[in-house]
């Protein structure tokens, strides 16, 4: 090609005084940044390869490289950007669908961030969680909304199955294939030694990870890779998985390429095929279609296992909500539009769904108001980043939050958004044996465990300072949150007021 | 006695822990200023082939065969840790040829140099147990 339209998007400082050419720089870069030059026995660079992943930032011992965004720019134009320019030179160069990872870097209002928690003053005594008890345990399932009693008087306290969780997080759902075999080690190690739950994915379950059973939730996608009754019988729950924030209404396509090996053995597919999870479940195509997998699902799990149906944050979902809610389901997932994916057409990620927080609010509302909240659980998802996060989640309305970007990037991702290449420096979103040996699941898991066990401190000291001393007594506490800068309308969905009022 | 143990499997190869040891051992306060322009002679080694890579440096033998046929006596086993006494030593290689790990090296002044686990140094613990980003080189009792 004779004309690049692309200019690198950043360019790669390198202090020569510190460089001292260890060359790890050079070791470690899948995507071929950096090289040593023997003639003028220096370091170089081609910063055109470099897709921001820190990774050699990170690892530099006298820390001589830093990335920076590159200032060479197009004439000023609010309306033509750079980045709307670059994007018609890739398309016009290539003809194809525009592929991006991670969740959606578009400025959309975060309502996280426009909400305000509340604390104790002088009348209502705040609580020491050093001090005093503290219960963040979190029970998701069917609830029984009245006290049921035995012929004898004594209560019965037969549930339907529930999850046990020790902190109301739980890592989502990642594919084996999406992300590496290290990866999800890491996270099944960490969902062990923290009483919580991780998600296979629609990938399967690696042979190796069935001992991680008991802190599993095994996934069911419309393309059912992987699924057979063992699988279903190995996790701790089942998931349906309807629909994923960062995509909404389209399907998968893990490529060929990355089904090599374990993968396709746990997929159950043939060795460099493409595994291709159509938009739809064909079998599904209603509220009705949905109960009778549902019902497959626990037929086949002698009723013992509860079930998810996880759907993406759109339009409707309040409705969707309400149908799931009747469809025997036990626990809802609503994925927000911010939620992370290993690859997805761009303009689909970044436009299509709606914000977790809207969303949450609004099916919180409707199934109360339709008094079948108890039904169903309601797990949250979709760019969860902190503890903080998890408290104002809570007060909309949820029983627990899914997370995964944080997760992967409590094991080393710096969110550069290639996961779709799969060169993953970092050895998370990878297949490729040199690369996913960089995570070794023992350093993986026990920083999972370090961050999940300090948003529980946090979780604490903020339900302490507001007199709150359960996870049960913060949920759909909606009186604990004020809106900042919100509209009248953003409030009324919300369901809040206004900080001041 | 804790000593250095490697794992192969996590092992990048990325060569940063002869970095550290050769910073750790060059007695100097910053790294950039060590190291730069400088050919290193640290006292580990990656060893890489076909994919595979480790870094090796001295077991601290029980038996050393090193101590057993170091000919001027500066080799010795001090509380399991062998120490050498580079003042003692006369270059000889004897102690090159007999170790089977191949843990020890002439130094930049042509006498015999060592890992002592950096208890020479003022690293206090071994860096290149420190520096290794994927805990492929730990230190522990076993």
């Amino acid at each position: 090609m004779a004309i690049n339209y692309l200019y690198p998007d950043y360019e790669v400082i390198r202090n020569q005084q510190r460089c001292i050419n260890c060359r790890v720089c050079e070791r470690q870069c899948a995507n071929e940044v950096h090289r040593y030059d023997e003639e003028l026995k220096m370091m170089v660079s081609d910063e055109s390869k470099c897709v921001n992943c820190h990774r050699c930032v990170a690892l530099c011992p006298t820390r001589a490289l830093k990335i920076v965004k590159t200032d060479n720019t197009f004439k000023e134009n609010a309306n033509w950007t750079g980045e709307a320019i670059t994007d018609v030179y890739r398309q016009a160069g290539t003809g194809g669908v525009l592929l991006a990872s991670m969740g959606t870097p578009k400025n959309y209002p975060v309502y996280w961030d426009r909400m305000l928690i509340n604390a104790s003053q002088v009348t209502n005594p705040s609580i020491d969680p050093l001090r005093e008890p503290m219960e963040t345990t979190t029970f998701l399932g069917q609830k029984s909304a009245k006290i049921r009693r035995n012929p004898d008087g004594s209560i019965n306290t037969k549930t339907t199955p529930q999850l046990k969780l020790s902190v109301p997080v739980m890592f989502s759902a990642m594919s084996y294939g999406s992300i590496s075999y290290n990866a999800h080690k890491s996270l099944a190690l960490a969902a062990q030694k923290l009483g919580i739950f991780y998600n296979t994915g629609e990938g399967g379950l690696h042979e190796d990870f069935y001992q991680y059973g008991p802190n599993t939730i095994v996934q069911v996608a419309s393309g059912r890779f992987g699924v057979h009754p063992g699988y279903l019988k190995a996790g701790a729950a089942i998931e349906i998985k309807m629909g994923q924030g960062a995509k909404p209404g389209i399907g998968g396509h893990l490529p060929g390429a990355k089904i090599v090996g374990d993968v396709s053995k746990t997929r159950m597919i043939p060795q460099g095929t493409d595994a291709i999870s159509p938009a739809p479940h064909h079998d599904i195509y209603s509220i009705e279609d949905l109960r009778q997998l549902v019902f497959m699902l626990k037929e086949a799990t002698n009723y013992e296992k509860p079930v998810i149906v996880k759907i993406a944050a759109v339009h409707n979902v309040s409705a969707i909500a309400s149908g799931v809610a009747r469809s025997g389901a036990d626990i809802i997932a609503i994925d927000g539009f911010r939620g992370g994916t290993g690859a997805a057409p761009a303009r689909t990620r970044d436009n299509v769904g709606i914000p977790i927080e809207l969303a949450l609010a609004c099916v919180d509302r409707r199934l109360r108001e339709e008094g079948i909240r108890n039904n169903v659980s309601i797990v949250i998802g979709g760019s969860i980043r902190n503890s903080a996060d998890i408290v104002k989640a809570i007060a909309l309305g949820a029983d627990a939050v899914y997370v995964a970007t944080s997760a992967l990037i409590a094991l080393g991702c710096h969110l550069c958004r290639t996961c779709h290449l799969g060169k993953c420096n970092w050895g998370i979103a990878t297949q490729r044996p040199d690369l996913v040996k960089r995570l070794n699941p023992e350093v993986g898991s026990e920083r999972l465990v370090n961050l999940i066990n300090a948003w529980n401190h946090e979780i604490k000291e903020m339900m302490g300072g507001m007199g709150i001393n359960s996870i049960e007594a913060l949920r759909g506490n909606r009186l604990m949150l004020r809106g900042i800068g919100l509209t009248e309308k953003e409030l009324q969905i919300l369901g809040i007021l206004h900080a001041g009022e | 006695m804790k000593r250095v143990y490697v794992n192969e499997q996590w092992c990048l190869g990325c060569h940063l822990c002869e970095y550290f040891c050769a910073f750790a051992n060059s007695g100097q306060s910053d790294m950039a200023r060590a190291l730069k322009d400088a050919v290193i002679c640290p006292r580990i080694k990656v060893e890489e082939h076909d994919g595979i890579s480790f870094a090796v440096n001295c077991r601290h033998c029980t038996e050393p065969l090193c101590v057993k046929s170091c000919i001027a006596g500066a080799l010795s086993v001090k509380d399991g840790l062998i120490v050498i006494d580079q003042d003692k030593c006369v270059g000889c290689f004897s102690c090159i040829m007999s170790c089977p790990f191949g843990a020890l090296m002439p130094s930049d002044t042509g006498v015999m140099q060592k890992c002592e686990l950096c208890t020479s140094n003022s690293a206090g613990k071994p860096a290149c147990v420190q520096g290794c980003p994927n805990r492929a080189i730990v230190f522990e009792e076993r």
